[in-house]
């Protein structure tokens, strides 16, 4: 008896002296600032910085003099008050964003004209073609950028075939936009209450072939970049594009796209004509029997109003409860 | 025993249908789509306005740098647009559409030249011809010819090798050509081996081809410089690394070109145009396609005209037979599906194949065997499914480090592979990545 | 133009045709001539013993992949089939039915479900399954039935030893060779299968059928079986020429025991065998050495079934280290 507890003794010892030499033998000298900020970072490690991991990040910005190019996206302006508070360093401030997918081509406004077989991965459909629709700019709908986010932050909408941020769960780490092959997705600025306005489309062909492919895309027709009040919205290859630091949300160009592909979220439902919410309805699903029926002749004629409920804004909807009483509380 | 390359490769049906059908002569179309993207390298310029008329063989897009083709009119007639139109890179690209104008003959003609054996242009004339006439490589990868030939003053070369392989299923335009065009194959040889100045010269044929192989031997029987290799059929041989080791015995090293071992390789199209431009002073603006499809009824060889629509190929051989569901431009081993047929033929379009749904359509991947056949398979000494699952995982350092840029994209891991798993669309993917993140340097 | 829509895929854009379930069904049918032999030999309760680890290896795998897995079920890929048939090949016929169970349980749902199924699987499933059994149950898994060629009794004979028990248990007892000689069946009686042992080593003729027509189906490749044989044979042989009398020849060695079924059945089972050829032949040849040292100098009388699994367990890293040759590392004509 004694002898097995002296043995099992001796035995911890030993492994405790070899433990502690090995330890003291290859001790690394290690910044201990490094640790304290990797403490403040979010330690979710998502390369949205563009460095491997917290670690790493934390390790450049103990090391790196000037600071001010880096950021973390996942941590926003808190982490790194945090950060300069510990390194007396100057940090920039950011305005915090959030992923947009600026593609609205669900199955029934943007018909497939042919059929992809292969893994289920859009860089490699990227690399054979332009996508299953006629639209060679949009969605491809395989959710690779649902696959890259590590917050649970997106989904695939079964109906529509879009992939959808969930806004309050994106922590704007860019995964997905490094992901997606079409560059589809693009962080844009939150703004109070996370009210956005940006074109919801990438098509840069003519008006009548990306009309022809997809009835909400973007037909290049300059009304937007015509009435825009404060020269927000520039042309570009047929595109119109917002520039969020410029537009005031005044949402004069959202009602005057013939195409709808401009969206507005978070902004409070608008009051006018509930009527006319539900007749567009029909006229979508009038269209999307035209084109199954003949793809070639129909010509979608006719104009898709705003469709109130995709799921994308059932979600946006949510979050923008959320948000409010987020800053009712913070008020 | 009959010559081949070693290691890998794999026996497709060979389905040549079309091997005893002579070329014919396709219509010529009421508009032709010409893309200036054409070949590998800089797209060429558009030198051409809307409304301009043009003649045949005018130059429409002149070469966008050294590594670049001029771009000649297959046509008389109008030009009605510069559009864009979704070639077989499956994207849109720039084209010029121009209308044919009826009643120019010039279109009509179908010329018959002459056999010229005499060559008399000096070899640095003709690099400038085949530069100028817009001569690139007709195998299917469309590298500008005048590009392979500006040997730089280290790069010496002792043998020309032809490559008459064809040992993609279904297509038999190369064979065809070199029975119909036999002579102007061999004289477009020599003026290859004069533009190179060198004397050794070897036609590799597959075995399957006797009666070119027959005409080919007959012809140079008095010719010292040119010698005939024939081959045992195995897929792929035609790749540029696998001929000059079934042929030469010689490895292309990793990396590197075939000049690395003294060798170039040209397709028996190829020199066919070579001797058009040189003796004929024709650009390249018609080229061979095998029509073909196992539920057509008249597939064939046709001259078509650059920039026809597939639409009219296929209107020639009859109509779109109801259970295609594939339309493949090039052979079904490293051809690329496309998806309407408005597509117009390139200098790279080798053959249009229609696959019903049956052959078509992929079957369930099921999970890997680790069977190893497609490392047994691979001609290249890869291993094609740690390949896919290292791209998978992303992890790209460790592709390229087990050398996943040399893979010549042959299809044969695809092809054999019992699970069915889509190997070789990962492993381009991984190409690609690899590629742009110059994980290669290191 | 066209009134479907086209399919777009990479390419190639054709399929040899070949499908993992016909590679599967190949070795069922390759498996087969020694069935036979084994109902031959050994009567109706070799047909039952098969037949119930055939059915609890199928059982296990759709209730485990239905139930806690909760993914489509790939019973019919002919797998669990093998493994069941593998497993059987392996017991002697008196075996307990419930131990066959505990088997089949072992060899689907720990050797091969739990690292993920098919393709998976590290150690052969079938091996793992026949050494739980052996190591838990040594002593019902060690008592053979003798052969009774053409018999066909309904119950088990009484039981004897193996070939390889008798050399082994002799030659710890000071017999010699020579002496044993005469208790041991020839090597034509080996070779023809009338001996006692395990269901499915009996007849190496049988096996050999078999390996032949997977050789010629391309479902193996020569290598593992000339590697394994011929590792055995020149291990013993060296041995044996060292001293006749306290070795037993390597052509004894070669056609008892499970040598010939584990070189062409268990040690080329694709999951867990190598994939380049350079590495299958070091595997091989490992695998024989192995058995040979637990042969000639290890406890049991026979080793094939843990020499593999041994060897299972380096497959990986033989993968890594042993590459096949790139196209253009070695310059192979020179050019001047």
């Amino acid at each position: 008896m004694l002898y097995s507890v002296l043995l099992l003794v001796m035995l911890g010892v030993f492994s405790a002296l070899i433990l502690y030499f090995v330890s003291k033998k290859f001790y690394v000298y290690e910044d201990p600032l490094i640790e304290k900020v990797e403490e403040v970072l979010p330690a979710a490690n998502c390369a949205g910085c563009g460095f491997p991991g917290c670690k790493a990040f934390a390790e450049s910005l103990v090391n790196t003099p000037d600071i001010s190019a880096l950021f973390c996206p996942v941590g926003g302006n808190d982490t790194m008050k945090a950060v300069a508070d510990i390194l007396g360093k100057e940090v920039t401030e950011k305005a915090p964003t959030v992923a947009v997918v600026r593609c609205q081509g669900a199955c029934d406004v943007r018909p497939k004209t042919s059929e992809f077989q292969g893994p289920l991965s859009c860089s490699i459909s990227t690399l054979l073609y332009g996508g299953e629709t006629d639209c060679e700019y949009g969605c491809l709908g395989m959710g690779e950028c649902v696959d890259a986010c590590d917050f649970d932050a997106m989904f695939m909408d079964d109906k529509t075939g879009l992939p959808v941020v969930i806004t309050d769960k994106c922590t704007s780490c860019g995964a997905c936009v490094k992901a997606c092959p079409k560059d589809i997705i693009e962080m844009r600025p939150k703004k109070k209450r996370d009210l956005k306005i940006f074109v919801s489309c990438m098509n840069q062909d003519k008006g009548g072939i990306a009309r022809k492919a997809c009835s909400v895309a973007c037909i290049g027709c300059n009304k937007c970049f015509d009435i825009c009040p404060k020269d927000a919205i520039t042309m570009e290859n047929m595109l119109a594009y917002i520039d969020p630091d410029l537009c005031t949300l005044c949402r004069k160009c959202v009602p005057i796209c013939p195409t709808d592909s401009i969206l507005e979220t978070n902004f409070p439902p608008p009051k006018v004509k509930k009527e006319d919410a539900k007749k567009p309805v029909k006229k979508v699903k009038k269209v999307a029997k035209e084109t199954s029926d003949d793809l070639e002749t129909s010509k979608v004629k006719p104009i898709v109003k705003k469709e109130p409920k995709t799921a994308t804004e059932k979600v946006e909807a949510m979050v923008e409860s959320v948000t409010l009483e987020k800053t009712e509380n913070n008020a | 025993m009959l010559k081949t390359f070693p290691k890998g490769g794999v026996h497709p049906p060979e389905n040549k249908i079309t091997a005893t059908k002579s070329i014919q002569r396709l219509p010529v179309p009421k508009t032709v789509h010409v893309p200036v993207a054409q070949h590998i390298g800089a797209p060429a310029q558009i030198i051409v306005e809307r409304k301009e008329k043009v003649v045949i063989g005018q130059v429409i897009a002149k070469s966008g740098g050294f590594v670049s083709s001029n771009i000649h009119s297959p046509v008389a007639g109008v030009v009605t647009k510069i559009d864009k139109i979704i070639d077989s890179s499956g994207y849109k690209k720039d084209c010029i559409v121009i209308r044919v104008d009826v009643k120019d003959e010039s279109n009509f003609v179908d010329e018959v030249f002459p056999i010229k054996d005499k060559i008399v242009q000096s070899p640095e004339e003709i690099v400038q011809i085949i530069a100028d006439y817009g001569i690139v490589g007709l195998g299917g990868a469309t590298f500008p010819l005048h590009v392979k030939l500006a040997l730089k003053p280290d790069q010496k070369i002792d043998c020309l090798l032809i490559n008459g392989v064809e040992c993609e299923p279904y297509l038999t335009a190369d064979h065809r050509l070199m029975l119909e065009k036999t002579e102007e194959i061999v004289i477009g040889i020599k003026i290859l081996l004069k533009a190179f100045g060198i004397h050794k010269a070897i036609i590799g044929i597959e075995n399957n081809k006797k009666d070119a192989i027959k005409a080919l031997k007959e012809i140079c029987k008095n010719e010292p410089d040119i010698q005939i290799a024939t081959l045992k059929v195995k897929y792929p041989q035609g790749g540029e690394k696998q001929l000059i080791r079934a042929i030469l015995g010689r490895e292309v090293p990793v990396g590197g070109l075939p000049l690395n071992v003294g060798v170039v390789v040209h397709n028996v199209g190829t020199v066919f145009a070579v001797y058009d431009a040189v003796q004929n002073n024709r650009p390249l603006t018609e080229r061979v396609v095998t029509v073909t499809g196992k539920s057509l009824e008249n597939s064939g060889n046709f001259w078509v005209k650059i920039g026809t629509p597939i639409s009219d190929l296929i209107a020639a051989v009859g109509a779109l037979p109801e259970d295609t569901r594939k339309i493949i431009n090039g052979g079904p081993m490293m051809g690329k599906a496309i998806k309407n047929t408005n597509v117009p033929v390139t200098k790279g379009t080798s053959g249009i194949l229609l696959i019903s749904e049956k052959e078509a359509s992929r079957k369930e991947v099921q999970n890997c065997i680790r069977c190893a056949t497609c490392v047994s398979v691979c001609p290249m000494g890869l291993e094609p499914h740690l390949l896919m699952s290292l791209t998978e995982k992303t992890m790209f350092e460790q592709a390229a480090s087990e050398d996943i840029m040399t893979c010549i994209e042959c299809g044969s891991c695809s092809y054999v592979c019992p699970s069915n798993r889509p190997l070789l669309d990962q492993i381009r993917l991984g190409k690609m990545v690899v590629k742009k993140l110059d994980l290669l340097k290191n | 133009m066209s009134i479907q829509k086209n399919i777009i895929s990479a390419s190639p854009h054709v399929h040899s045709g070949k499908a993992s379930k016909t590679v599967m069904y190949d070795v069922v049918i390759a498996l087969i001539p020694a069935f036979l032999v084994s109902i031959y030999v050994f009567g109706i309760p070799a047909l039952i013993t098969t037949a119930v680890a055939v059915i609890s290896c199928l059982l296990f795998e759709y209730g485990i992949q239905r139930f806690i897995m909760k993914t489509s079920t790939s019973i019919t890929d002919g797998s669990a089939l093998i493994t069941g048939l593998l497993l059987a090949f392996n017991l002697p016929s008196s075996i307990p039915l419930w131990m066959i169970v505990i088997g089949s349980l072992v060899a689907i749902g720990v050797a091969k479900l739990s690292f993920g199924g098919l393709g998976f699987n590290i150690f052969n499933p079938a091996i793992v399954g026949r050494v739980f059994l052996l190591v838990s149950f040594p002593v019902q898994m060690t008592s053979w039935p003798s052969a009774t060629p053409g018999a066909f009794p309904l119950t088990d004979a009484v039981s004897g030893a193996t070939p390889l028990g008798i050399v082994k248990e002799g030659l710890m007892y000071g017999e010699t060779m020579s002496a044993l000689a005469t208790k041991i069946p020839t090597n034509i009686e080996l070779f023809l299968g009338s001996t006692g042992g395990s269901l499915g080593e009996m007849s190496v003729l049988a096996l050999l059928l078999g390996g032949v027509y997977l050789l010629i189906r391309k479902v193996i490749s020569w290598h593992i079986p000339v590697a394994m044989l011929g590792s055995m044979a020149l291990f013993s042989g060296a041995f044996w020429l060292y001293d006749p009398t306290m070795y037993a020849s390597p052509m004894f060695h070669v056609l008892a025991g499970g040598a010939v079924l584990g070189a062409f059945f268990m040690a080329t089972d694709m999951v867990t065998s190598p994939m380049t050829t350079k590495a299958m032949l070091v595997f091989a040849a490992m695998i024989g050495i192995i058995t040979m040292v637990i042969r000639m100098f290890g406890v049991y009388p026979e080793g094939v079934s843990f020499a593999i699994l041994i060897m299972n367990a380096f497959v990986p890293l033989l993968n890594k280290v042993l590459k096949p040759k790139r196209f253009g590392t070695k310059i192979t004509a020179k050019f001047v």
